[in-house]
């Protein structure tokens, strides 16, 4: 809570009166998006970004589906008239800076790196929205389900491979998931940090336990392609176990826990 | 003079050597060779087979293709600024790719990617020639080349813009650039026969483009078939920059540095600048590729900027050279 | 046997004849000048003979093939072409290309020319009449029965322009035969054995240059006047002034 209210000093975001909570609050990021959607109060949740609705990304879109999507635009949000914009750090510089000038408060979330901060998060936004109460109760269920997700034993290797060999790397939300499930990640031993490429033959070389891809998208891509490669092929059958990633990897909120699960499944597996 | 193709033959098989011990996981020099005659030795047999091999024949197959591909359009248009990236062939032909990507075609029938890059390929000659006229002047061509080239581009973009996958609209830079990194013996199985088969093509029309350094009357009178030279030439470069841009994107500038640089040192002779070419062609790509995995191995530096950066400045010569010859 | 025959060769460039069938035969042992004011149809009358433009009627070369035509005829065109900077030597063995070379060809091609010297420097750094000079030993060097050459000795100096002229006579003399398009009626005059006149794509008159170059016929043709003399030396004719 502490932490939330001064990321939002620091960003120089004038707290809504907790008093009188924002009527209409329009999100434009995915992941402000889900945790608006556990939060808000019957109504006060306008619109949310379009990402939210797409089940590759999203982890509510079956919820998010009972709302108008936005663009992230800021001329299409200003004509929502929302008392309250949720954004985050990462969001369009353009766009935010347009929506304050014109009035709008507009409150940026930095993204969630690591599980610790995931209840931050929560409280944060729910003080935005004024729902400090129910905010509370999630934070605290998360807590509980983290608890008992949390592997005590020997470390096994896997490692994250995304389309263009993107890979997860020291100090990311994914990397701090499989240490949790009980993985060393190849990505974060090979030195890289947040996020970047990995080699396909370093992959091939590091032979990690399990190799964690995503699923793919409709539409072909040179990217994905990539996951098709023979060599990945025949890693992975050699690990014997891969796993795919889902919307539930993608944000810093409670479903970040089934991701958990899934790993810790994997790890148990390994046994 | 006499030394030229052997030398060149030394320099692409060290080249080729270089690029299979040459990489991000670094691995000692027996041990790789070891894996990948003997297939023995565990994952490192899988980083030599799957990974370094393709990714070697490759580079050599599509450099001998673009080098090849712009000795053969020089000599044909008698004009040495042709050259498959800047007059638009190989813009096309990742349309063409990129087409049968995003419409699904490629997937449901894996010949659908070389055979749609051939045929934007092709097209694009046609056209060239078309516009151009039979002796290619230096502005007709250029102008038809950037039109070719801007149009094929934009189509791609939009292409790749309006597709389902996020994925796709990234990869816009990749098929303007083209790039090595990851390929897999399922692309040297789809391409290498197309591109063999554009190789053999263009090396038989050595003596029809020897015949026509004189003009094509004077060609047709020594009894060269010049229907018969079109076609080939435009088959044989639809075939070989086709199957080379669907698996390694579209490289610039190879087919036109390549010649020029050749030229002097087999007396200008069309005939015997295409084998020449095509080995200086594949020398290019494999010290490209190898260049990218050295200068920034983690990033998928893509091989179009380097061969730009060594090929523009050459570019810009010869329109010096062109401009001082024509004024 | 004849090495070339034409029978009502038409030649159009859309609706319009450039070349109105024209028939003539050319026999082993004949030097043909072709004479013809601007724009009369020479060069598209050779095009046409070899089969390089369409044609209506016949021309006997047109109707081979390709790589038998090339035995038939050589053909040097009036555009002179040297694309790439390749040396005298390596373009004269051009007109090898296709038949067995054992080097003789192009060696005589090369002593006929007077370019021996030149064997190693490169076609396109030569000036515009040494390079015709290589041009023309290409064509020799394809050691056909028939020449036809498009304007072989504009733009040469005298000395090469008589000495062009005299090796296609030698050829005749050899008993092969040589059709060349010619501007200079001098030349043509006192080198060729037998002139054809084309004006407006016809042809007016077909025979010994006494015949063709007749008052009349230069009038109709050229609107010239000329002074004609035989010499010791030989024919010598000189056009002198404009009729129009």
């Amino acid at each position: 809570m502490r932490r939330g209210a001064l990321t939002a000093l620091a960003l120089g975001v004038a707290l809504p009166a907790a008093a009188e909570p924002p009527a209409r609050v329009v999100s434009m990021n995915l992941c402000t998006d889900q945790i608006a959607l556990m939060l808000a109060a019957p109504g006060q949740l306008i619109s949310v970004s379009r990402l939210a609705v797409d089940p590759l990304s999203s982890s509510m879109a079956a919820e998010a589906a009972a709302y108008p999507p936005n663009r992230g635009q800021a001329e299409q949000i200003f004509l929502m008239k929302p008392d309250l914009v949720l954004a985050s750090t990462y969001s369009s510089i353009s766009s935010v800076a347009l929506l304050r000038d014109l009035g709008v408060t507009v409150v940026q979330v930095e993204p969630v790196n690591a599980l610790s901060q995931v209840e931050a998060q929560i409280l944060t936004i729910g003080q935005a929205l004024g729902r400090e109460t129910q905010a509370e109760a999630l934070a605290a269920e998360f807590r509980e389900g983290l608890k008992g997700l949390t592997w005590q034993g020997e470390l096994a290797t896997a490692a994250m491979y995304y389309p263009n060999g993107y890979t997860s790397g020291a100090g990311s939300l994914a990397d701090d998931v499989l240490r949790t499930a009980g993985f060393h990640n190849i990505g974060a031993e090979l030195g890289l940090t947040g996020g970047g490429t990995l080699p396909l033959e370093r992959l091939v070389m590091a032979q990690p336990d399990v190799i964690v891809t995503s699923t793919p998208y409709p539409g072909g891509s040179r990217s994905e392609e990539l996951l098709n490669h023979p060599a990945l092929a025949e890693l992975r059958q050699e690990a014997g176990l891969a796993t795919t990633t889902d919307a539930d990897w993608v944000c810093g909120t409670p479903h970040i826990l089934r991701a958990l699960r899934s790993m810790r499944d994997a790890r148990e597996a390994l046994e | 003079m006499k030394y030229t193709l052997p030398v060149l033959a030394l320099l692409v098989a060290l080249l080729f050597a270089a690029s299979l011990l040459i990489g991000p996981a670094g691995l000692g020099l027996g041990e790789s060779l070891h894996a990948l005659i003997t297939g023995q030795g565990g994952p490192v047999v899988l980083v030599m087979q799957e990974i370094r091999l393709p990714r070697a024949i490759l580079g050599l197959l599509a450099g001998a293709a673009f080098g090849l591909a712009g000795a053969a359009m020089q000599g044909y248009l008698r004009n040495p600024l042709a050259e498959p990236g800047l007059i638009g062939v190989s813009s096309a032909a990742a349309l063409g790719a990129v087409l049968s990507l995003q419409t699904g075609l490629a997937a449901a029938f894996a010949l659908a990617l070389p055979l749609s890059a051939l045929a934007g390929a092709g097209l694009s000659v046609l056209l060239i020639l078309l516009l151009a006229g039979p002796r290619g002047g230096a502005l007709a061509l250029i102008l038809a080349g950037i039109a070719i080239s801007a149009l094929a581009a934009a189509l791609t973009s939009l292409a790749l813009n309006l597709s389902s996958n996020p994925f796709a609209a990234m990869e816009i830079v990749y098929w303007m650039m083209g790039s090595l990194a990851d390929r897999s013996m399922t692309h040297v199985w789809l391409a290498a026969p197309f591109i063999a088969l554009g190789l053999a093509a263009l090396l038989s029309i050595g003596r029809g483009l020897d015949a026509l350094t004189l003009g094509e009357d004077a060609a047709q009178s020594m009894g060269i078939n010049m229907a018969r030279l079109r076609w080939t030439l435009i088959l044989g470069t639809a075939a070989a920059i086709g199957a080379s841009v669907a698996v390694a994107g579209a490289v610039g500038f190879v087919g036109l540095v390549v010649p020029h640089i050749l030229r002097p040192l087999v007396a200008a002779r069309p005939s015997h600048l295409l084998p020449a070419a095509a080995l200086g062609g594949a020398a290019m790509l494999l010290a490209a590729d190898i260049a990218t995995r050295l200068i920034a191995p983690d990033q998928d530096l893509k091989l179009g900027v380097l061969t730009a950066i060594v090929g523009a400045p050459f570019f810009l010569h010869l329109i010096w050279r062109m401009r001082r010859v024509e004024a | 046997m004849s090495l070339l025959s034409l029978d009502k060769l038409t030649v159009r460039r859309g609706v319009c004849p450039v070349v109105d069938g024209v028939s003539f035969t050319v026999q082993p042992g004949e030097f043909v000048g072709l004479i013809g004011p601007n724009g009369a149809g020479k060069t598209s009358l050779l095009r046409g003979a070899l089969g390089l433009l369409p044609h209506e009627g016949r021309s006997s070369l047109s109707a081979l093939p390709a790589a038998a035509r090339a035995r038939a005829a050589a053909f040097m065109p009036q555009g002179r072409e040297i694309a790439w900077p390749v040396t005298v030597e390596t373009l004269v063995a051009l007109g090898r290309s296709g038949q067995p070379e054992d080097g003789t060809a192009v060696e005589e091609a090369l002593r006929r020319m007077a370019l021996q010297g030149y064997r190693g420097r490169k076609a396109t750094a030569l000036s515009g009449g040494e390079q015709a000079r290589v041009l023309i030993a290409r064509v020799l060097a394809q050691e056909t029965p028939l020449v036809l050459a498009d304007e072989p000795v504009a733009g040469l100096d005298p000395e090469a322009q008589i000495r062009t002229m005299q090796v296609f006579a030698g050829l005749a003399a050899e008993g092969r035969s040589v059709i060349a398009s010619i501007h200079d009626l001098g030349l043509a005059a006192r080198h060729c054995s037998r002139l054809l006149l084309l004006h407006r794509g016809q042809l007016i008159a077909d025979g010994t240059p006494a015949e063709v170059l007749t008052d009349q016929l230069l009038a109709d043709a050229f609107g010239i006047k000329g002074f004609h003399a035989m010499t010791p030396e030989g024919p010598v004719f000189q056009p002198t002034e404009v009729l129009r």
